[in-house]
This record gives C-alpha cells, structure tokens and sequence, in this order.
C-alpha cells in the first residue's frame, strides 16, 4: 500500500480501547497526530529526536517514543496515551495518585512519558524492582526533581498494584492528618 | 523539527519491498523501527523521497537459527531478541551489548538490522557482529550477496549496501566451545552512545578486541595470547592506530586510555570465560 507525499491519509487504530482515526500526511509525526490531530495534548514533545521520553506513549503495550514513530506507521495498532490512565474522570490512577503522595512532579512536562513506560512496564513486569524501575526511569529526562521522588513513587505503585500495600494511601493519609 | 515530505510504502512482502527500492534506489529509504532514521529524518540530515516499511512482512519477523549462526532478519526488534530465552547462552556478547543500546523505550522499537543499516561508530550491535565475525546478508531484486562484518563498514555511518539493497538479515556466529565473551562501555549516561565500547572474542589459539566510538567504524584487532606488558604494549598500539578524535564528550587522550583499560578488562575477562567453558 503506497502514500503519496502531499495527500492526507486516514489512518484507523485504537486508543485507550477506543477505535480512533485520524488523517496524516505519511511525515505527520505520532506526537503531531495525536496533539494536533485528535487534540490529545496529554502527550509532550520536549526535544522531538528521542533523547528526552516526555513523548513516551505505549504501542501494542509497549512502551515507546512517539516524536520516533510515524503515525501511518500505526495503523492498526493499539495505542495508550497518559489520558488513558484515570480510571474515571477526575479520579487518579495507581501510578498517578503515588506520584502526587511522593511530590514526583514539579513541572510536569516530563511526566506524562514517565507515566506511560511505567504503566507499561509494570504491566509487562509486575515485579519489577528498584534497578530495573530505575532504568526504566533513566529513558526519560526530568530537569525538576531529581529522580529520586520519581523511583520512590513507582515502587509505590508497583507494591499496590502487585496488592502488596494497599494501605500505602490510606496510611500516608492519617499521618498527614 | 519536522521531517519533509516523503512517499510511504507499507511493504506487504519482501518482493514488493525489493521491487520499490529496485524502483527508487537512492531516493528511498528502508524504515523498520524507526529510532536511528526518524531522528535523522526529523533533523532533516536525510531527505528521502519514499520510505519503504518492512515491518510487516511476514518473513522477516522471526530469528533462524543456522549451523553455528543465529541469522536476524530485518523485522526483529532489539527487546524481543533480547527477551530470547538462551540467548545468554548461544550469543553471550549480544546478550552483554544489547542492555546497552538506548533504552527500555527504543529497544522496543528499534531492529538489529536498523542499527547494522544506520552504522554510528559508537552503536553496540555493529561492534558485536563484527567481533564475532559476522555477516550481512543482502538481497536487492537481482541478486543476493553476503558481506563480512568487516568488509560492510566502511566508514562513518557509509555501509557496504547498494542504494537497490536490503539488509535482508544478519548472521551471528553463536558460541563456540572453548571460547569467551566480554564486553564493556564507557558513556556519559547508560543508554548515550558510547564514548568507547570494547567486545573481546578469546579461544585457545587468540584474543580478539573490537573497539567502537574510536575509528570511524567499529574496528577489530587479532592478537596472539598475550599477557602481563606485552599485552598492555600491544594495546596501546592499537589505541593509537585507532586514530581517536576529540569532540564535546572526551579528548582523543582520554580515548585511548579507555581503548587500553576497557581492552585489558574484556580480554581478561573473555579469557577467564572461555577456560570456564572449554
Ligand atoms: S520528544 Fe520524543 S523523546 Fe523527546
Ligand atoms: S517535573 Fe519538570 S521536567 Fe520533570
């Protein structure tokens, strides 16, 4: 199946479980599509080369940059964006409820890439440990906080979400009180 | 920035995707995962006409092991041949190297076969096909041919590949009784390209050291079983003929030094490897 240069095309894959499409030039970055295209402005273009991660987005459950992936390459693909992860509106998921306990964020703009490798790859690797956690996290440049809130959070939610410290929350909560 | 404008082709088939290139030659681009082309293309240091996709042809998916070889052709990502299960023992180099190339989120992406086309001096899975002695393995609509690792590099990211050819896949020898593997890498942070990567190859008869971010490609050295200062000697002979250059990351000075004392460290360790495994 051959693209002209200079015409849209439509391009049809699922994101965060619902069947999506949009219509790109075959050059349209992914990080365009969907910002531009679906107005999904969740996912960040920091220095479009890959270097950064703020792009980071999940392709067929994997995590992946998406300034590094043509959107006509995705047709068919099952995709995950950073406004797939509350559980409802309003409400935070695992991962984001534990980066805000632990201050994982101060600017944002890196945080919607860390999300998405973490989801990812905690769903790929539930155990995963501090060393592996860490370079996963390495993939991505944060300029605020250091990192350390950042690994401390996601072993936080990898403990939740293995049931291992459901109280965490609750706990952190009342201690606060 | 933005790439410019370019032709896609989602090649449905190695024929099609042969028969595109045979058509557009210098002018297109093989695409699989994308993670050394789209930056360049986003950079806009190459400007094809046409991109040709050969991710979803069927054929190029999966590894085949040969006698001795597992073959790698195109379509096979870095993370799942890392998931490979024995891979740490048929090709323990490869299994050393690749938790070095980029991250988590571009292993996932990126192919072997990419990185062999795209030919950085400082990328890991070219040293290692070259220290092992591998091949290319390239077909174009006419012919079929097979370079010697060696032979396929030739310089600062210029390959051996015809503009009408595909790496169809790459050939690595897999392990060899007696044999052992090491490999080490220095770099600003784990995942940044290498200021200088070594793999060394040592059986009973030689040791084998490849150097890459040196030269301008990944560059392999034969020597006899040397230890003690003969071997720091012989070393240091190479770190010279390497012709290290300086730029932003480190001098040609601290270079060489890396070559001496990351070289003594794979060899002796290849060396202890292969008494354990003979
Ligand atoms: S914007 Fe994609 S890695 Fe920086
Ligand atoms: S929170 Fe500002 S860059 Fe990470």
């Amino acid at each position: 199946m051959q693209l002209d240069a200079q015409q849209r095309h439509r391009v049809r894959f699922t994101l965060n479980g619902a069947p999506a499409e949009c219509e790109v030039e075959p050059r349209t970055l992914l990080t365009d599509a969907l910002r531009h295209g679906l107005g999904l402005t969740g996912t960040h273009v920091g220095c479009e080369h890959g270097v950064c991660g703020a792009c980071t987005v999940a392709i067929d459950g994997v995590p992946a940059r998406a300034c590094l992936t043509l959107a006509v390459g995705v047709e068919g693909c099952d995709l995950r964006t950073v406004e797939g992860l509350e559980p409802e509106p309003g409400r935070l998921g695992v991962l984001q409820a534990a980066f805000r306990r632990h201050h994982a964020l101060q600017c944002g703009f890196c945080t919607a890439g860390i999300l998405m490798s973490l989801d990812a790859y905690l769903r790929l690797r539930p155990g995963a440990g501090r060393a592996e956690l860490t370079e996963v996290i390495g993939g991505h440049l944060c300029r605020c906080t250091g990192y350390a809130p950042i690994v401390a959070a996601a072993l936080e939610a990898a403990a939740i979400l293995r049931g291992e410290s459901t109280q965490a929350a609750n706990q952190e909560e009342t201690a606060h009180a | 920035m933005k790439p410019a404008p370019f032709g896609y082709l989602r090649a449905a088939s190695l024929d099609e995707a042969l028969e595109a290139l045979g058509r557009h030659g210098a002018e297109a681009r093989i695409v699989a995962g994308g993670q050394s082309l789209l930056p360049m293309l986003n950079m806009r240091l190459t400007k094809p006409a046409m991109l040709i996709d050969v991710m979803r042809i069927e054929a190029l998916r999966e590894p085949v092991p040969e006698r001795g070889a597992l073959v790698i052709p195109a379509g096979v990502r870095q993370a799942i041949l890392l998931d490979r299960p024995g891979l740490a023992d048929d090709l323990p180099l490869l299994a050393a190297a690749l938790p070095w190339v980029g991250h988590v989120q571009t292993r996932a992406r990126g192919t072997l076969c990419g990185s062999v086309a795209h030919a950085d001096p400082s990328a890991e899975i070219p040293l290692c096909l070259v220290a092992l002695e591998g091949e290319v393995r390239l077909r174009s609509r006419k012919r079929r041919r097979s370079v010697r690792a060696e032979d396929f590099f030739t310089g600062m990211m210029v390959t051996e590949r015809g503009d009408d050819e595909l790496i169809e896949a790459i050939a690595y020898p897999t392990r060899a009784a007696g044999t052992g593997y090491a490999f080490a890498e220095v770099g600003r942070r784990h995942g940044d390209f290498a200021i200088v990567a070594c793999a060394a190859v040592v059986d009973a008869r030689r040791m084998r050291l490849a150097v890459g971010g040196v030269a301008d490609r990944p560059t392999a050295r034969d020597f006899p079983l040397l230890d003690g200062s003969a071997l720091d000697d012989a070393l240091n002979a190479f770190a010279w003929e390497l012709g290290a250059g300086e730029d932003l990351h480190a001098t040609a000075r601290y270079r060489r030094d890396l070559v001496r004392q990351l070289g003594r460290r794979v060899l002796d360790q290849a060396r202890q490897d292969s008494l354990r495994c003979s």
